[in-house]
């Protein structure tokens, strides 16, 4: 069984992003001493305790000489000094430098951010849009429609157009062979009975037509004169 | 709340013997000790979004107090004056 049932996000739901880092960090005075020791002392000694108590030890330590005078305070002196003056004339500067980088960093990244919540609202209008565009979907479907049906009617009498042609040519046909062979039997009957009547009208014959119709012409002319 | 499971500031000097034995002085006890220290210390000092000059001077001038006790045997010799 691969796809096992394992419980996943059981953890306390953190809904809210890492938090911030706080602004300060915890009151120093002097840069040395944490103020909560002040607060501690305040009750008891008031504001100027640990200052006679920092005083008191000092004096303390060198007058018994724990802590001894020697070439390293001397040095130590020198360096503290040296850093003390750095860091009061160029702190600020660097202060706002490096606020300036971490602007940037911060600027960087609400300008990804504002970049993707832009992107992702422009893909919601567009997919309002499909969607109203899906809509649409059952006209197009009807005009569709409309034209498979026109199409399928054009052909279907395209078909029928041909059919009757076809059926037409093939009749056409056959009339026209009927009547090319009535005229043939007709023409060679006329030519076959001329041929024979022509044949059949011998020189005697020819002769006594000829004379008939000469004696006719005669009557008729006789005739013809009477009347005139 | 209970004894064991508060901090060192939070106790009172009459009950520290007993907060001393509730204690986990184990290895791993000293360690998570020390990083828990550790990390508080940064988180409250460091960890900020515009600290000072304070968060490292403290552990610089802590590393100074340690260094110097540590070589303390040997400043003694140096000393001005035989007697105090």
């Amino acid at each position: 069984v691969l796809h096992t049932v394992r419980p996943v996000h059981t953890g306390q739901q953190r809904l809210a992003p890492l938090p911030p880092l706080p602004e300060k960090g915890g009151e120093v005075r002097h840069g040395l001493i944490p103020e909560e020791f002040f607060q501690f002392l305040y009750p008891k000694t008031g504001v100027t305790g640990p200052y006679m108590l920092g005083t008191g030890l000092l004096l303390y330590f060198l007058s018994k000489e724990i802590y001894v005078v020697n070439h390293e305070t001397v040095a130590a002196v020198c360096i503290l000094s040296v850093i003390i003056y750095g860091v009061k004339k160029f702190g600020a500067d660097v202060a706002a430098f490096a606020d300036k980088l971490n602007e940037e960093k911060v600027a960087n990244a609400l300008a990804v951010k504002n970049a993707a919540i832009k992107d992702l609202e422009a893909a919601i209008e567009e997919e309002k849009k499909e969607q109203w565009r899906v809509e649409g979907r059952s006209y197009l479907f009807d005009a569709k429609r409309n034209n498979v049906a026109m199409m399928l009617e054009t052909n279907y009498r395209e078909r029928l157009m041909t059919v009757y042609s076809e059926v037409k040519k093939r009749l056409d046909y056959q009339v026209a062979m009927q009547n090319l062979k009535r005229q043939k039997e007709q023409d060679h009957m006329i030519q076959w009975v001329e041929k024979n009547v022509v044949q059949s009208i011998t020189p005697q014959q020819q002769k006594e037509s000829v004379a008939k119709c000469i004696l006719d012409l005669k009557t008729l002319s006789k005739s013809a004169q009477a009347t005139l | 709340g209970p004894l064991s499971e508060r901090r060192l500031m939070d106790v009172r000097l009459g009950e520290l013997p007993t907060w001393l034995v509730t204690c986990d002085f184990s290895p791993q006890g000293l360690l998570g000790g020390v990083r828990r220290a550790w990390s508080s210390y940064y988180n409250k000092y460091i960890n900020v979004k515009r600290g000072g000059p304070a968060g490292i001077s403290m552990l610089l001038a802590g590393y100074c107090l340690l260094s110097y006790s540590w070589n303390y045997q040997h400043i003694k010799r140096h000393r001005w004056r035989k007697y105090h």
